[in-house]
């Protein structure tokens, strides 16, 4: 890593070095760049390119909605459509080459929703991205949307999920007929990584808090390690308080009242994390308003994470908003905050207007209608 | 004979109905090894009873622990319910408690019923394992069930709420076997057996069944821990099969899923049947629905015994001492615990009087938006005894 250091990243590099080397094994588990900080340069023309994926079903058209309103509010970017349908290279589920070069030279896709194909020894492509890209911190936030009425008003959450290990290691074997065992696999290595992420995250969005959700009770080795991690993080960021909180403790008080966890951000390994994440998904109304980034070592791919809705394909009533507050996060992540600032207005003032809004939400109006709307206040 | 075979013969089928046809078939070496296969006769398994009065174990735990169940004892007390508590004030606070851990447990072996607060589990590596779940594996208490209903008078955003959490309770990630391969990777081992999965399943329909409740359903992973939780989801389904003349509808959620449903649209929900993490999860996330810890009671069921606890087990350090904790849940508990002995009339004598004083509304503890104490709410459940 520090080989051969690049201006951009040296600042990082050298931080993460002084981590690893405080830590007693430091070779063996030095970690990787400490937050995989959006390092594309814009074109000639002042435009950086993304790597678009509209996906399946109703993605082509909530992707045209999106390109539409970039469009109008001239935001500079340049979208590189890729196809990502898998084929199988020598037996594995993979990602045509074409589409791996794209999202590797550009650092940063929006995709939209996959249809997983059904059937054994298929890889469900959300995995198989997750692989490819080393995708190691999945970030989802909730927050009420106006206009849009539940049982909660005022959820703001930030939840951050360690991506690639865990529960989800996918490491089983029954040993004999009827017993299983799954293994689930914690790495200091990957926690400290996500750690690192959740830190930088809360510093970057204004957070002064940094929350572990874990299950150390009962997990002392594993969720401990976990913990350990991130404690040895929240001492390289001073300014940002630091705390540790039960899994169950968590989903009893976000549920009671979610309000005090607008201050904060929470990081927590694979599963709490799935389960947290809808769960919070669920308070502001489901995943059709929920965007998704995942983000990675190689790149970053940010992602509508409801279903394709094959049944109203093509038909023009699909609700876009998902993978539009999505492209908002990739603009964040960008540090293009002004335009994700200006269109982010557009989209909920439209929506708390509730005149021009899609069928999911209550109203009447076409995805096109809605996406004029949207234009139309920018 | 194979632990299999074992199963078989012995019509794991009937676990829970016929006891005693196992009896017969089953060599003692399976039993101690595979206490599910184990059906002690009727009558080793009765609680105790001397002079005409049960013989109760009580561990008050830690935390709120010692005041709430003060005030179950008050209101037993003020009916004259014939139990004879035998208390143990373990607490997992200190290293030193673990001799007293173990004649609560040999009193709750004796008494074969139990009521117990929560007991505190050090996280640090090297701390003692928790003791929560030591008892569960060592008593064989496989199913906890929590009741997330409405009450009327609780405010809550979420109305006519009501299923049932059953929830495996002694192994999946519980099985606290972990170990460090090489220095900064960890391998916790998650435990997934046909037998456990069949026995809960089992438990799940007979409740339904048993309380006139429609549908069963089934909360995994299966998409992605396919072995795992593929094994407990199949599982269910082939004892779902078994019971489709009843009546019981089955379906099955994954777990991110359940958890977003349960915080959108609750009321969808009966029985719900799944493994011990998720278990823990979902119960919290449903006594949140219907107005927090402080009122859901929970209990735990095995074969041989039963031990009955707060559904959401939290130790509520926080405010521990000051006379602010909500003793209904603890109370609630306590009254399922007179079904259990078939004290059925005092049960439901206190049951009502706890619902009505939280319909009336007037003496509430602080999480229900009052500013009564516990003593407060222990008193006027007495008075409307």
């Amino acid at each position: 890593m520090l080989a051969k250091p690049s201006p951009s990243t040296i600042a990082n590099a050298l931080r993460s070095f002084q981590a690893a080397s405080a830590r007693s094994y430091a070779s063996a588990f030095q970690s990787s760049a400490p937050s995989s900080a959006f390092a594309q340069k814009p074109d000639a023309t002042g435009n950086y390119t993304v790597s678009l994926i509209p996906g399946d079903g109703i993605g082509p058209e909530i992707s045209e909605s999106v390109k539409q309103i970039y469009t109008a509010a001239k935001v500079p970017i340049k979208w590189e459509e890729v196809d990502v349908t898998p084929i199988l290279k020598n037996g594995k589920t993979s990602i045509p080459e074409d589409a791996i070069k794209s999202i590797k030279k550009n650092t940063v896709a929006l995709k939209g929703p996959l249809a997983t194909p059904i059937g054994k020894g298929h890889v469900s492509l959300n995995l198989t991205l997750r692989r490819t890209f080393s995708l190691f911190a999945n970030v989802r936030p909730c927050v009420s949307i106006q206009g849009y009425k539940t049982a909660y008003d005022n959820v703001n959450t930030v939840l951050i999920r360690e991506n690639t290990e865990g529960e989800y290691s996918g490491i089983e074997h029954e040993i004999v007929d009827g017993v299983v065992q799954s293994i689930k696999l914690i790495t200091y290595d990957a926690s400290e990584r996500v750690a690192r992420y959740a830190f930088h995250y809360a510093s970057e969005h204004g957070r002064n808090k940094v929350t572990a959700v874990h299950k150390a009770n009962i997990m002392k080795m594993s969720d401990g390690m976990f913990l350990q991690a991130c404690r040895a993080v929240a001492k390289e960021y001073p300014n940002i308080q630091y705390d540790e909180d039960l899994l169950d403790r968590a989903c009893l008080r976000i549920v009671q009242n979610p309000a005090p966890y607008a201050d904060r951000v929470m990081v927590m390994p694979n599963l709490y994390g799935d389960i947290l994440s809808d769960m919070c998904a669920g308070l502001i109304g489901g995943l059709g308003l929920t965007p998704s980034g995942n983000i990675g070592k190689d790149a970053s791919i940010f992602e509508a994470v409801h279903g394709s809705a094959p049944d109203i394909a093509g038909k023009g009533l699909a609700n876009p908003s998902a993978l539009l507050l999505s492209s908002l996060m990739m603009l964040r992540h960008m540090d293009l905050f002004d335009k994700a600032e200006q269109i982010e207005k557009a989209i909920l003032s439209t929506i708390a207007e509730g005149k021009h809004i899609t069928g999911d939400l209550g109203g009447k109006a076409s995805t096109s209608e809605f996406t004029d709307r949207i234009i139309s206040k920018l | 004979m194979s632990f299999r075979t074992a199963l078989k013969s012995t019509g794991a089928a009937n676990l829970l109905s016929k006891a005693t046809k196992s009896n017969v078939i089953v060599p003692a070496s399976a039993r101690s090894a595979f206490s599910l296969t184990s059906s002690p006769d009727a009558k080793s398994r009765a609680p105790m009873k001397y002079g005409g009065k049960f013989s109760c174990t009580l561990i008050p735990g830690d935390g709120i622990g010692a005041e709430i169940t003060d005030s179950v004892k008050e209101i037993f007390e003020s009916i004259n319910v014939p139990i004879e508590w035998e208390q143990y004030n373990v607490s997992g606070e200190t290293t030193g408690g673990e001799a007293l851990f173990r004649q609560a447990m040999d009193s709750l072996k004796r008494n074969k019923v139990g009521l117990k607060g929560i007991l505190y589990t050090p996280m640090e590596v090297g701390g003692h394992n928790s003791w929560n779940v030591a008892m569960r594996q060592s008593l064989d208490i496989y199913a906890s069930v929590v009741v997330c209903k409405s009450l009327p008078g609780v405010p809550t955003r979420h109305q006519n709420v009501d299923f049932v959490i059953i929830r495996e309770n002694t192994e999946g990630e519980y099985a606290g076997l972990e170990h460090q391969s090489f220095p900064g990777v960890v391998e916790n081992l998650k435990v997934s057996t046909r037998a456990k999965a069949d026995r809960i399943a089992r438990f799940a329909f007979d409740f339904a069944l048993k309380n006139g409740r429609k549908k069963v359903t089934c909360v995994h992973k299966a998409n992605i821990m396919k072995l795992g939780d593929g094994l407990f989801l199949n599982t269910c389904k082939a004892v779902a099969e078994e019971y489709k003349s009843s009546g019981i509808a089955f379906d099955a959620m994954i777990v991110d899923n359940t958890s977003m449903q349960l915080v959108s649209k609750p009321q969808q929900f009966d029985v719900m049947v799944m493994p011990n993490l998720y278990g823990n999860i979902t119960s919290n996330i449903g006594a949140a629905l219907v107005g927090g810890p402080g009122i859901v009671p929970g209990c735990n069921i095995g074969r041989e015994y039963a031990l009955f606890e707060p559904g959401c087990r939290h130790i509520g350090k926080d405010i521990m001492g000051t006379n602010k904790a909500n003793p209904v849940a603890m109370i609630l508990s306590g009254s399922m615990l007179l079904r259990h002995l078939g004290l059925e009339k005092q049960a439901n004598a206190i049951a009502t009087s706890v619902y009505d004083v939280l319909k009336e509304g007037k003496v509430r503890t602080a999480d229900l938006g009052g500013n009564a104490t516990t003593t407060d709410v222990t008193k006027a459940i007495i008075d409307k005894l």
